[in-house]
């Protein structure tokens, strides 16, 4: 189990058992801006935990390279139980240490889904066993993800749920959104909304925009998300309910979230690396198309730009993966019959760094945030913190060093890469999770 | 791997490769006025046709082009392929890939499915129709048709009524039209037009049938009663035919109607307009012929330094 503190502790962020950390980082920028410290030093983690005697530990050489707290990824698709030939828990997690990240969360849509405490508790034993960082679950919020009869909300939680979600598919009726957030009272779970009017999404398979237009590929317009988004707004309102917008990907999603959080409503967001680097314009010609098919889709110029103007003035909370891995068998299909999904674990925090860090756009300090402390407290997780006394969960990351995703084999067990070939800047060389030595870059 | 020279859509075919095409169609054209209308010009190679989808026109028209050009022909038909059995595009076509063919001939119900195809093979890719994606050699047959039947396509305004949605027919034609000059409007019920089609393919768009006025050509498109699932794009097709048909008392002395086939007589278009000799659509069937003809040549062709009939394959 996790010693990380803090959080929820209902909550269960099971990992496999290992040796505690120990470890002196030698020079580094230390950078943690929830805990006010961003300074150039000696970082020692002790057993596990940051501070103490450094005397005896193992020395690491970290000039020029920055220690920031461990990324907390909400939304992963782990495919266990079903599809483990495409990801498992032990190498999904693994993933995830190789991308900086500490903590997942992996969502229901699994076979069968995650919908009972029963299922949910066998793959909190499994975690237990092969979960190279803290994993929590997310299970469904109705049975089989069918959209009809509410899932046990109230033994999931007593089982450490760490939120619920249909993710893949949206909750259809709104009647019975309504009750799971009226139930939301006695559970005190959070829901995680994949959001998408499927009368509007019909048989699309990508952006309805320019490209759609000109190549004849059915769309998936931005108000599919936008109005469904608005629905789930006003119920919360409501209710005051409190619920959290998985992938926001278009500009009318945006401006809902923005309302509704003008007017008081408890809502969060999250946005992913894929949504916030590429648009629609990447299917037109590429020869291997399906790897930017995902749900939702790339959209347009406009919408990227929307995306990251509402996570800088903090319409959108925090920045996720939606990690969701697929064998290239399934990906090899024309457009239409190839799963949506993309891998992103180990890219998230390059391509981010490269974007909007590098890009001008945010502080690194400040992606820090949204890909760590912001997401670790809506989900009401143990915060990543370099403070004295916590569980070490932290990235040793090089910002200058540029690397071209897929030139080294992937941790993951699939390839599904939207950034395949691209050149991010941003490497992360180490990683501590609950604790443990979970991954260090070598040549 | 990578064909030589694919012909995938009319998206990625430059104005003088059109022309090139056209021209080439144009010297095939004195051959079918010959007693023996046969050449030996593609004699030892291989055309497979793969049609995955139903189809009359295209896949006759390829399959006589190609055996009139002395090809040898594979044809292979939907219905009791090995993809009843599960096969995907990828296998069927490293299937194929084993005798070694020239020229894959695809028609296929989804989009992108040629280029995919392209990807695990050696041989030139065709694309004969991919699902709502292009009919390159629809519009190429189209262009054909105008310019011997009326003249230089340039500076022509031609008008697209109908089904703009589904049809593939129109994407490519819309784009065939513009890139060789001429002006393209589209007429159609707002349900049945891609929103962003204008800033996609640049046709200016209108869902007023009086709009047909200005144009020189009508190109009516075929109601796509399979592609539109439960309905529910146009209230009934009696409105339609009341509000878009194309008809005699909607169109004006001089203006020539086309229409790709098959026609839903009464619907799209009525029948009198069809049967009217001054329509060009007969001609259309008749061309495609020496169209695909011209196509197979080209894309067989030694890449010319006048640069390519058709991009390099993806």
């Amino acid at each position: 189990m996790s010693t990380a503190t803090g959080g929820n502790p209902r909550v269960r962020l099971p990992q496999r058992p290992g040796d505690p950390a120990n470890v002196v980082l030698r020079g580094a920028r230390l950078l943690d801006p929830a805990a006010g410290i961003d300074a150039v030093g000696d970082l020692v983690v002790r057993d596990g935990v940051i501070g103490g005697d450094a005397a005896g530990l193992e020395d690491v050489e970290a000039a020029g390279l920055t220690v920031i707290p461990g990324f907390v990824d909400v939304h992963v698709h782990l495919r266990t139980p079903g599809k483990e030939h495409a990801e498992d828990i032990a190498s999904g997690t693994a993933s995830a240490a190789a991308g900086g990240v500490v903590t997942v969360l992996a969502m229901p849509n699994t076979q069968p889904p995650t919908d009972n405490p029963s299922i949910l508790g066998s793959l909190l034993q499994r975690a237990a066993q092969e979960a190279v960082v803290p994993t929590g679950f997310i299970p469904a919020i109705t049975v089989g993800q069918q959209g009809d009869a509410l899932t046990e909300h109230g033994d999931l939680a007593e089982a450490g749920a760490a939120a619920l979600s249909d993710d893949g598919v949206p909750v259809g009726s709104a009647l019975v959104m309504r009750r799971a957030l009226q139930y939301q009272r006695a559970t005190g779970l959070l829901f995680t909304l994949h959001e998408e009017d499927m009368t509007l999404s019909g048989d699309g398979v990508m952006h309805e925009g320019v490209v759609s237009a000109r190549i004849g590929l059915s769309g998936i317009p931005g108000v599919s998300e936008a109005v469904q988004v608005a629905r789930d707004c006003a119920l919360a309102g409501y209710e005051d309910g409190r619920i959290h917008i998985c992938h926001v990907s278009a500009r009318e999603t945006v401006e809902e979230i923005r309302r509704a959080k003008e007017r008081g409503v408890h809502v969060t967001a999250e946005v992913t690396p894929h949504h916030l680097l590429l648009t629609e314009d990447v299917i037109d010609g590429d020869p291997d198309p399906a790897r930017f098919k995902m749900n939702p889709p790339l959209r347009s110029e406009d919408d990227r730009e929307a995306l990251i103007e509402g996570l800088l003035d903090g319409t959108i909370d925090c920045i996720a993966t939606d990690h969701a891995p697929h064998p290239a068998d399934e990906k090899e299909n024309p457009f239409a019959a190839a799963p949506f999904g993309v891998i992103g674990l180990e890219t998230a925090f390059a391509a981010c760094h490269t974007e909007l860090v590098l890009g001008g756009r945010m502080s690194l300090g400040d992606l820090v945030l949204r890909m760590s402390t912001v997401p670790a407290r809506i989900f009401g997780l143990p915060v990543p913190t370099l403070a004295e006394g916590a569980p070490a969960n932290l990235a040793v990351v090089d910002t200058g060093a540029v690397d071209r995703v897929g030139d080294r084999p992937y941790a993951s067990k699939s390839t599904n890469a939207a950034f395949a070939g691209v050149d991010l800047t941003g490497r992360v060389v180490m990683t501590l999770a609950g604790g443990q030595d979970v991954y260090r870059w070598s040549a | 791997m990578s064909g030589p020279r694919s012909l995938l859509g009319i998206a990625d075919l430059p104005a003088d490769a059109i022309g090139r095409i056209l021209s080439t169609a144009e010297g095939f054209g004195s051959v079918m006025d010959r007693d023996i209308k046969k050449v030996p010009t593609l004699r030892g190679r291989t055309v497979v046709n793969l049609f995955l989808e139903p189809s009359t026109r295209t896949s006759t028209s390829f399959e006589l082009a190609a055996k009139r050009l002395s090809a040898d022909v594979v044809g292979i038909k939907g219905a009791g392929t090995s993809m009843d059995k599960g096969e995907t595009l990828k296998d069927t076509i490293l299937t194929l890939e084993a005798y070694d063919p020239d020229v894959f001939v695809i028609r296929h119900p989804q989009v992108g499915a040629c280029a995919l195809a392209g990807r695990y093979t050696d041989a030139a890719v065709v694309n004969a129709g991919d699902g709502t994606g292009e009919h390159p050699t629809q519009a190429l047959l189209d262009l054909y048709t105008v310019q011997r039947e009326i003249g230089p396509v340039a500076g022509l305004h031609v008008a697209f009524v109908g089904d703009v949605l589904h049809s593939r027919v129109a994407r490519s034609g819309i784009q065939g039209f513009r890139r060789m000059g001429a002006r393209v409007s589209v007429i159609a019920p707002p349900t049945l037009v891609p929103r962003h089609l204008g800033t996609g393919l640049g046709a200016e768009v209108s869902a007023d049938i009086r709009d047909i006025s200005d144009a020189d050509i009508v190109y009516v498109l075929r109601m796509q009663l399979e592609r539109m699932g439960n309905g529910g794009f146009v209230p009934s097709l009696e409105e339609y035919a009341r509000m878009y048909q194309v008809n005699h008392a909607r169109l004006r002395p001089g203006q020539r109607v086309m229409h790709a086939g098959p026609v839903n007589r009464g619907v799209e278009i009525s029948g009198a307009l069809v049967d009217d000799p001054g329509s060009l659509i007969e001609a259309q069937a008749a061309n495609g012929l020496v169209v695909r003809m011209a196509v197979l040549y080209d894309v067989l062709a030694e890449a010319a330094a006048d640069g390519s009939a058709v991009r390099e394959a993806a």
